[in-house]
């Protein structure tokens, strides 16, 4: 059994907490703890770059976990919970699929990511290679929960927790993206969320609802 | 293995079947407290026992050999699964008789007898009783399992005592695996005690009761049994969740025998008071579910206990 250093220890243990809320996520039907739960997934994100930028010593690291502070711990969940306040939709409505029954679709789509990451672990160098498995499980499973969700809300917040998971693959291939990258994404995170809240409106005023599923279907009588 | 080591063993049994309904009644204390009720006396399981075992038995008039000896044979079961269990040392003859895959199945006999004999009789409420204990064994069981192979994979050993013995003394690790896999065993302890999420231990005419509803049919001295077997499981169980989530304390194969024994005997104390204590809590935190949310709950202890196994491989990768 091979003893890995006390700080490695802990980005696994937090890499473990971070699956665990993309689980939390897939189960969660009220979309208040959903939103909370985000805001969780995106503090441990946060907290896993610091800690990688103190064991690496990459400057830009520091910067990449200040604004995963300020955008996705504070700004993304106070902007959802005034949507969900001003939009009351406060539960998603029954989901496609059984609760048990996603779980069980979750736990096969993580078997499968490890087993899509191993040749991926097998090439990296960095020491905190073994998290790239559960980033893509984490994609996966925020995937599922946008599929398995009708209403708006529910979706966007599987979307932005997908993006969680996107930064903490890159974060354990390669350590972090190039700066540039960074921005742009944060950037394009922001403008879509914005985009979003004035989509959401948009919907309710066009069908009374932000159940999605009213999109599928063609109205002929307009 | 010399004479010493199977007096410690004979005591192991003893201290497990002596402080099994001490702990009973320790955690009805706390959960009186909690309530803001009166604590009833931490010695009323020993009462209720000497009081049924003083009775005259009746029994049904169908009822079959079976139903007499199945409380001798739980009984037993309950004696031998202490034995196994690591509780005091891991270094004790009967330490190898069994692993850990083998006293889920010495659970599972037990569970196996006590349905059979609550069905035995004919009765409703026997039957009903059996029935959904097997449905919440049937949910439970994988859950541990799972559960003891997480903690088999990072020990390399199926073995109780050896299991407890590796995470004991090696240097210390963080491992979130077995975080998840706690949570999920203390999912499954309640469940396979009839403790508060699921079954209500203190309740007898409730349509929703599990365990009570198998013995109904039980009087005196084997309802005594029962009870007692009862409380041994669950002594068990925490026994159990101790040897595999917090092992310090117990005599290890590296310590001489006598002074860790003393030494153990005290540790074992405070970690029962401890988990008596947060086991009360967490009763008294849940609502009673409604039987048919019971197998959500399993689910949930079984895809926690997964999870373990998963990250655990993931992150060894």
């Amino acid at each position: 059994m091979s003893t890995l250093p006390l700080d490695l220890q802990v980005l696994n243990a937090i890499a473990a907490l971070f699956l665990l809320l993309a689980f939390g996520m897939l189960s969660q039907r009220r979309v208040v703890t959903l939103v909370k739960l985000l805001a969780l997934q995106a503090a441990l994100l946060c907290a896993a770059t610091l800690l990688l930028a103190w064991r690496t010593g990459e400057t830009h690291l520091y910067l990449s976990a200040l604004l995963t502070l300020l955008l996705k711990v504070l700004f993304l969940p106070w902007l959802l919970n005034r949507l969900i306040r001003r939009l009351g939709v406060y539960w998603d409505s029954e989901p496609l699929l059984q609760i048990s029954g996603t779980m069980l679709v979750g736990l096969l789509l993580v078997i499968f990511s490890f087993g899509l990451a191993q040749p991926i672990v097998a090439l990296a160098s960095t020491a905190t290679r073994s998290g790239i498995a559960i980033a893509i499980a984490v994609v996966l499973l925020s995937f599922l929960t946008m599929i398995t969700r009708r209403k708006a809300m529910s979706q966007v917040v599987g979307f932005l927790s997908m993006e969680n998971g996107l930064f903490f693959g890159a974060m354990s291939a390669t350590y972090g993206m190039p700066m540039i990258v960074e921005l742009g994404v944060a950037l394009d995170v922001l403008v879509a969320m914005l985009v979003l809240g004035v989509f959401f409106f948009q919907i309710r005023e066009r069908f009374d609802s932000l159940d999605l599923h009213h999109l599928e279907s063609l109205r002929e009588d307009q | 293995m010399s004479g010493l080591s199977w007096l410690i063993q004979v005591i192991e049994v003893l201290v497990a079947l002596l402080a099994a309904p001490l702990f009973s009644g320790w955690i009805a204390q706390c959960r009186a407290v909690l309530q803001n009720r009166t604590p009833p006396s931490i010695w009323v399981p020993y009462r209720n026992i000497r009081k049924l075992l003083i009775k005259e038995a009746v029994l049904a008039e169908h009822a079959s050999p079976l139903f007499r000896t199945a409380p001798y044979i739980v009984f037993g079961t309950m004696i031998c699964a202490a034995a196994i269990v690591p509780s005091m040392g891991t270094n004790l003859p009967f330490s190898n008789a069994a692993d850990a895959i083998a006293l889920v199945g010495l659970l599972a006999t037990a569970r196996v007898f006590m349905a059979l004999a609550a069905m035995d009789v004919g009765t409703a409420f026997g039957s009903l009783g059996a029935r959904r204990e097997m449905m919440v064994g049937f949910l439970a069981e994988p859950a541990l399992l799972i559960v003891i192979f997480v903690a088999s994979l990072i020990s390399q050993s199926t073995a109780l005592p050896t299991i407890a013995d590796r995470l004991a003394t090696e240097a210390f690790a963080l491992y979130p695996a077995l975080a998840f896999t706690a949570v999920a065993f203390a999912l499954v302890l309640l469940a396979e005690n009839a403790r508060l999420p699921v079954d209500n231990p203190a309740t007898h005419l409730e349509l929703t009761m599990i365990h009570e509803a198998m013995l109904l049919e039980y009087s005196a001295r084997h309802l005594a049994l029962m009870e007692w077997s009862a409380a041994l499981k669950l002594f068990n169980y925490a026994c159990i969740g101790m040897a595999l989530f917090v092992p310090w304390g117990a005599a290890t194969t590296a310590m001489p025998t006598v002074p860790a024994l003393l030494v153990a005997i005290p540790i074992l104390a405070l970690k029962l008071l401890v988990s008596g204590a947060v086991l009360a809590t967490a009763e008294t935190a849940f609502a009673k579910l409604r039987v048919f949310r019971v197998p959500e709950l399993l689910a949930t202890a079984f895809l926690l206990a997964v999870l373990g196994l998963l990250v655990h491989l993931l992150l060894q990768g």
